[in-house]
């Protein structure tokens, strides 16, 4: 079995649900013939024909509406947006209609529709490619938010938003789209998805982070432990609902807790988790919780977007400050 | 060699469809697929609805209801569209389509319960099976969901259509635009109809669009349009009649556009007398679609004072079961803002219920 990247885990997972329920509908802009701009969608046209892969018009406010009377009607649409910079139009869509329909319809009527998109900065891509803001979907009820940061979980996760019963946003960590390689066994297996991945065990201190920054993350852990510091590494996963109760575990056990995220600090989801650490394991803490996340600042152009994003060596000093702490 | 095609020429132009004028005169023959009894199905439709629009509007006077929106001097739309619909076809309503609710059987005490602050109001318990989507306050939405289902029915080979209604300020939006626009490029099985009473709360359609008509934007998108007397529930229902069979063969999207004039407040929270000149809005009930069929029955001898008198005491009755269902529903669970979010709710949630229930419970 080949070892693939998480862009190629997002393909796969295409192709897997794709063959075993036709009522899979992958669409958006330049997603068939182009096989997608990062090309996630690469051979599902040649594959499944030109009823199941769809190029759109442009228009994003368009695919989420569409994909709402898809879903209604018992289809399962995928909707690409092909940079989150570009899914705003179609917000309305999403907070207004996707996310309420079971409820307002008292489950007469649902929405199991997943809408797709890459997002995140570092890959030096032009202005309004490059921001953060799963915040914004995060607090909307009814909606489920997903960003994998492995090719497995990718592949995993990815499988269960298509196969689950509301609308799920499954954001794509760009950055680290082809970043590492791994054997993901192409078995239709689905992940849950209310469930945290403890991707590194340890005794100091809990790190929570999600998406592109488990790189710097996993790299400030190595270092961190060469200096004796025990790292425990929890991959968020599912930013709604998120599994506090691994989260809790693992900051009682630690002591403490320092949450990485690569989205603005205000109202970011590392604010939550804040907040309920504190709300239920406040005396589990040797020191203060603690954010490294980007700035309240628009997302600079890419020339200084390495000023903005949260470095391994950011995350390194500050567990370093939270150990000085009892 | 595809040579590259760098020039174009098009002419378009827009029809306007009457068979019955204001003073209940024919202005055309009737369509083949018109008689008297369809005729008298359609009026009944038109004054329960117009009763049961006075009805709401005292029941939201007297405090017993929410904000509602009367449709009073428009139940031609909704009646034409609602006798066109097949019942495997799908309606995606705006908010003043009581006319097209009630000829598709939607219980209208849910959509007293609706206004009256209660989501059981688009569950329709009686009918679970309804496709039809809820009312749509965010405007212009309902135009892709309409578009959504209707690839559905396209992807599936079903003979259905998909129908949307919106008013002429709707048409305003990038989303009815965007929906328009789709359909034509993927030929879908849709019904566009514009409710064009003229008025968008305030703001006259003088100051909406330059267009002459609302029909001329479906041009814009390459399908099919044509604008009828709204006010004439012939024509509507002939326009609607026409391009379900048209959309259900497979051969596209349609827009209508049902010109009329809003003989009323937006909503029971609006005093259009602060904006409407009254000249012209007094005007405007000389064209009123009720008035202009039971001239034409009756000079058809197919309805009288007497069949009037009958129905008008049926009409009674059923407004008053209506009204009593209404009233008399019993109050929802609490837990239900819950307990319909997901399919399960998550458990990070679960502690929330549990805190609303603690509280009121």
């Amino acid at each position: 079995m080949a070892n693939i990247t998480l862009v190629e885990a997002v393909n796969q997972a295409l192709m897997y649900e794709m063959t075993h329920d036709e009522n899979v509908v992958v669409f958006g802009e330049d997603v068939a013939k182009n096989g997608g701009v990062f090309r996630t969608t690469v051979g599902l046209l040649e594959k499944f024909g030109p009823k199941r892969v769809l190029d759109t018009p442009l228009a994003e406010s368009m695919i989420a509406g569409m994909a709402i009377g898809m879903a209604a009607q018992g289809l399962k649409p995928i909707a690409e947006f092909q940079f989150m910079g570009f899914i705003y139009p179609a917000v309305d869509h999403i907070l207004n209609q996707a996310s309420r329909l079971r409820n307002r319809t008292r489950g007469r009527l649902s929405c199991p529709a997943v809408f797709r998109a890459p997002y995140g900065g570092g890959i030096h891509a032009p202005e309004h490619h490059s921001e953060s803001t799963e915040t914004l979907f995060a607090h909307i009820p009814g909606l489920r938010v997903v960003i994998p940061s492995s090719p497995a979980r990718a592949y995993g996760l990815l499988l269960a938003a298509i196969r689950n019963p509301d609308p799920v946003l499954f954001l794509e960590p760009k950055r680290i789209y082809r970043w590492v390689k791994q054997e993901v066994p192409d078995d239709g297996i689905a992940l849950p998805l209310d469930k945290c991945f403890v991707l590194r065990e340890g005794s100091d201190i809990t790190l929570i982070t999600w998406g592109a920054m488990i790189k710097e993350t996993l790299e400030a852990a190595e270092a961190l432990e060469q200096q004796g510091v025990s790292c425990e590494i929890i991959d968020v996963a599912t930013l709604k609902p998120i599994d506090f109760e691994t989260i809790l575990q693992s900051v009682e056990k630690t002591g403490r807790c320092l949450i990485i995220h690569e989205a603005a600090r205000h109202c970011g989801v590392g604010a939550e988790i804040a907040a309920t650490v504190a709300e239920h394991g406040i005396f589990f803490l040797r020191a203060p919780i603690k954010r490294v996340t980007g700035y309240d600042t628009v997302m600079p152009y890419y020339k200084m977007e390495k000023y903005y994003l949260p470095s391994s060596a950011k995350i390194i000093s500050t567990a370093q400050q939270l150990m000085e702490f009892a | 060699m595809t040579k590259p095609r760098l020039t174009t020429t098009a002419g378009f132009s827009i029809q306007h469809l009457q068979f019955l004028g204001p003073q209940g005169e024919l202005t055309q023959a009737l369509p083949e697929t018109m008689n008297h009894e369809t005729l008298i199905k359609l009026y009944e439709a038109m004054v329960l609805t117009r009763l049961f629009d006075t009805k709401a509007i005292n029941l939201q006077r007297t405090g017993q209801l929410g904000t509602y929106p009367s449709c009073h001097g428009q139940e031609a739309i909704g009646a034409g569209v609602g006798l066109a619909m097949q019942a495997t076809d799908v309606f995606f309503p705006y908010y003043r389509d009581h006319a097209t609710f009630l000829l598709r059987g939607t219980p209208m005490s849910d959509i007293l319960s609706y206004w009256g602050g209660d989501e059981r109001g688009s569950a329709n318990v009686e009918n679970p099976a309804s496709e039809d989507f809820p009312i749509c306050v965010p405007i212009a939405d309902q135009c892709l969901h309409a578009t959504g289902a209707a690839f559905a029915f396209q992807y599936r080979n079903e003979k259905r259509a998909a129908v949307t209604t919106i008013g002429e300020g709707g048409t305003s939006q990038g989303d009815f635009y965007e929906a328009i626009n789709l359909a034509g490029a993927w030929k879908l099985p849709v019904v566009f109809v514009v409710n064009n009473n003229q008025w968008a709360i305030s703001t006259p359609i003088s100051e909406q669009t330059a267009c002459k008509t609302i029909a001329q934007k479906a041009i814009g998108a390459g399908i099919d349009s044509v604008q009828v007397d709204g006010n004439d529930v012939i024509a509507v229902h002939h326009a609607m009649q026409h391009a379900l069979e048209k959309a259900r063969s497979g051969k596209g999207p349609t827009l209508i556009e049902a010109l009329t004039y809003r003989i009323c407040d937006h909503t029971t929270a609006d005093d259009a007398r602060r904006y409407i000149p009254q000249d012209e809005y007094q005007a405007a009930f000389e064209f009123e679609p009720l008035k202009r069929l039971r001239v034409y029955l009756e000079k058809n001898n197919v309805w009288s004072d007497e069949k009037e008198k009958t129905m008008m005491a049926q009409h009674a009755k059923t407004l008053d079961e209506i009204v009593t269902k209404f009233l008399q529903r019993p109050k929802a669970e609490i837990t239900d803002m819950f307990d319909y979010l997901y399919e399960k709710l998550p458990q990070q949630f679960q502690f929330q219920r549990n805190e609303l229930v603690n509280e009121h419970g």
